[in-house]
């Protein structure tokens, strides 16, 4: 149960090794924090040491986003033992490189399995549970990709746009079972999931990210654009006809 | 005559007074004949009471259980002049109850700053009042009780029929059972009216040292403080001392109907959220030194009706909504009169935090009673209201959590939505007594709140 300051006891981060994850994760530890859950695919890479604190147990957990079956008896296992989930981030997903999926549509395929398939499986699951217990707040790590496909990167970004609409909807839908989802829409976010690639304007930190979407998942907004700007941003480039966009810099 | 028992239910997002954090649960809205029926029908999640929902924090939140509300018997209140006692249904509010004692010139022996609390939640908080360090709290006047246990046998417990569960249900959240209704003293009245005495005091020394040589004059005694005042001015504050008017105290015209008692609100809030303007470190700073300024100097003898000394803030009703949609907290412990020190030390770093704070309250207490769970003992109590959105609340709340408890203080569970299941642990060294006779009636847990889910006063499946 979160306290009066909203500060969770139990979190659970789907894809625990998520840079933006953890640094939501960082900002959403409190006192109050007793139960951390980093649910990942690779556990050996999972660095629970970095939350240590005292009264905080830190569970790494064998999750494969991938493995769409599996979310349901998943996530009723983290209730069986931990108790009820305060506050979930659905935060795993695959950017691949574009030259990629042209040259592979099958890669294309599996990366839109678990950007989308697996995220929507992993969410109802997640809110299954919240609507069982009564409360809960799930954060869906959208992008901002998914708000006009580019061609520098429109598989991701369709994969994205569809779980951005899917989150959106799950939101409205929660409401009256007292659960909240938080869409989080970062830019181009400087981690290790973008090492290499040339950084887009408005680029931030995972850092910043988290710190912006616990305090709008604090205020009670369904979205959060990391940084803020890029809601003005994207309400213009929106429209911008698409001879012009196809030739902006964006990254 | 037999009706048919009332029973409805519906989804529901609850919140405590403060707002903070609500969730859902079922409301089952059940009168005594369908209680036990609405008892075996309660989920795996469990039920737990709720009255007015005046306590601030999640005690009468169930999330993904039931949420028990008991509708008041016709005859919901007997009273016994006499004796000077009364029976009253648990789901009936101390502003009904003052409806009909005023009058008849009696009085509730505990009211705490609003009127609008049930038997049941007073008994289950186990509430106090201006008239702590005197009187006790409300568990202390409670000469029975009629409780639902978790099987639905009804059991009759009183300070002198099997004590322990008796003061394992005084402030122990509702946990043990459903209160169905109680017998308790009154306090006989001559009049409606409250004879105040009113000291504008500068400082925290001066408003401590009058409160520690004045109060055991009178019966009611509380003192507001400005914790936005720092410096030579830190703790300044208003202390009201009070007794139940004489007959022979009234002027002519009141003296001819000197039990005249009106219990209402003057005006509602407005049901709109205001933005995060209104309560500002500027506006409550203005607000105080107003508050300040009005109280006169020094008075004595003033006569104020019962809202207006008791319940000021009944006036507003759903004031809560001042503080917008993020809610706020009310943070109240008590440490050892030993422990002035401590005190101190809190008020200093709620001053230095600069929180736009206007309703801070500062008691001293009498005595506890043998209630596991129940909050009062003796020492200065001091209740402050803050908004939840706050930046740096928590650490400075956790900070302020390890002074009380190092000083051998403790907090109150009907405001507490913050602190953490090792500091009620710490603060209340009778718990596993507690949790041993909830065992007993209440094995499976059905008993079960968001406040005993977060403070672990629920047994895990």
């Amino acid at each position: 149960m979160q306290n009066a300051l909203q500060e969770p006891q139990t979190i659970v981060l789907l894809g625990g090794t998520s840079e933006i994850g953890c640094a939501i994760v960082d900002e959403l530890l409190s006192p109050a924090a007793k139960t951390l859950v980093l649910a990942c695919r690779r556990a050996e890479e999972a660095e629970p040491g970095r939350f240590a604190r005292p009264g905080l147990h830190v569970s790494v957990e064998q999750f494969d986003a991938a493995d769409t079956a599996s979310h349901d008896t998943f996530i009723r296992g983290l209730a069986a033992e931990h108790g009820d989930i305060d506050v979930a981030i659905v935060a795993f997903g695959v950017l691949g490189s574009q030259a990629d999926f042209d040259a592979d549509p099958q890669a294309a395929a599996d990366a839109i399995h678990v950007n989308y398939t697996g995220a929507v499986t992993a969410s109802l699951a997640l809110a299954g549970q919240m609507r069982r217990q009564g409360h809960g707040h799930i954060a869906v790590l959208s992008s901002v990709a998914g708000e006009r496909g580019r061609a520098a990167n429109y598989v991701y970004g369709s994969s994205k746009a569809g779980l951005d609409a899917f989150a959106q909807g799950l939101a409205d839908a929660l409401v009256p079972a007292g659960v909240k989802v938080t869409v989080i829409r970062p830019g181009f976010v400087h981690s290790k999931m973008t090492r290499g690639m040339k950084s887009a304007p408005f680029a931030t930190t995972p850092r910043v990210v988290g710190e912006l979407a616990v305090k709008g998942m604090r205020a009670g907004k369904h979205t959060v654009w990391t940084p803020g700007v890029l809601r003005y941003v994207f309400s213009i480039l929106r429209h911008v006809p698409r001879p012009v966009f196809r030739r902006l810099p964006l990254g | 005559m037999n009706t048919a028992p009332l029973v409805s239910a519906h989804r529901a997002l609850l919140a405590g007074w403060g707002k903070a954090t609500p969730s859902t649960a079922e409301l089952v809205e059940v009168d005594e004949a369908g209680l036990a029926d609405a008892v075996k029908a309660l989920p795996a999640r469990g039920g737990i009471a709720r009255g007015l929902g005046r306590s601030y924090g999640d005690p009468a939140q169930n999330s993904g259980g039931h949420v028990l509300r008991l509708v008041p018997s016709h005859d919901a209140v007997h009273i016994d002049d006499a004796a000077g006692v009364v029976t009253a249904s648990a789901g009936v509010s101390l502003d009904d109850l003052l409806a009909v004692l005023v009058p008849r010139g009696w009085f509730v022996p505990v009211t705490p700053g609003t009127r609008f609390v049930t038997i049941g939640g007073a008994i289950a908080s186990d509430i106090h009042g201006k008239n702590h360090h005197i009187e006790g709290s409300f568990g202390n006047h409670v000469t029975r009780l009629r409780l639902m246990l978790a099987d639905t046998t009804v059991v009759d417990v009183g300070p002198d029929r099997d004590p322990e569960l008796f003061w394992a249900t005084v402030g122990g959240m509702g946990l043990t059972g459903m209160i169905l209704d109680a017998t308790f003293r009154l306090i006989p009245i001559e009049t409606s009216r409250i004879s105040v005495q009113t000291r504008r005091l500068g400082n925290l020394d001066d408003v401590m040292a009058l409160m520690a040589e004045s109060d055991s004059d009178f019966r009611y005694s509380v003192a507001w403080l400005d914790l936005l005042a720092t410096g030579r001015h830190l703790g300044r504050g208003v202390l009201t001392n009070g007794e139940h008017a004489r007959h022979d105290e009234l002027d002519a015209r009141a003296a001819g109907a000197p039990l005249a008692y009106v219990g209402k609100q003057l005006v509602d809030m407005p049901p709109v959220v205001p933005g995060p303007g209104v309560i500002n470190r500027l506006s409550v700073a203005a607000f105080n030194e107003l508050w300040f300024r009005k109280a006169p100097a020094r008075r004595d003898g003033e006569l104020q009706s019962i809202p207006a000394y008791f319940h000021p803030l009944d006036l507003v009703g759903d004031w809560n909504r001042v503080y917008g949609r993020r809610g706020f907290l009310q943070y109240q412990f008590v440490v050892p009169f030993e422990a002035e020190a401590a005190l101190r030390t809190v008020i200093e770093r709620l001053a230095a935090a600069a929180l736009p704070i206007f309703l801070t309250v500062l008691k001293r207490f009498g005595p506890g009673n043998p209630g596991y769970l129940s909050f009062p003992t003796g020492g200065w109590t001091l209740a402050i209201d803050v908004p939840a959105n706050r930046s740096g609340l928590s650490e400075l709340l956790a900070g302020l959590d390890r002074i009380v408890l190092d000083a051998g203080g403790r907090h109150y569970l009907a405001k507490d939505f913050q602190t953490s299941a090792d500091a009620i642990r710490r603060g209340y060294p009778r718990l596993d007594e507690w949790l041993a006779i909830r065992k007993r009636v209440d094995p499976a847990g059905v008993w079960a709140s968001d406040l005993s889910r977060r403070l672990g006063l629920t047994p895990t499946a």
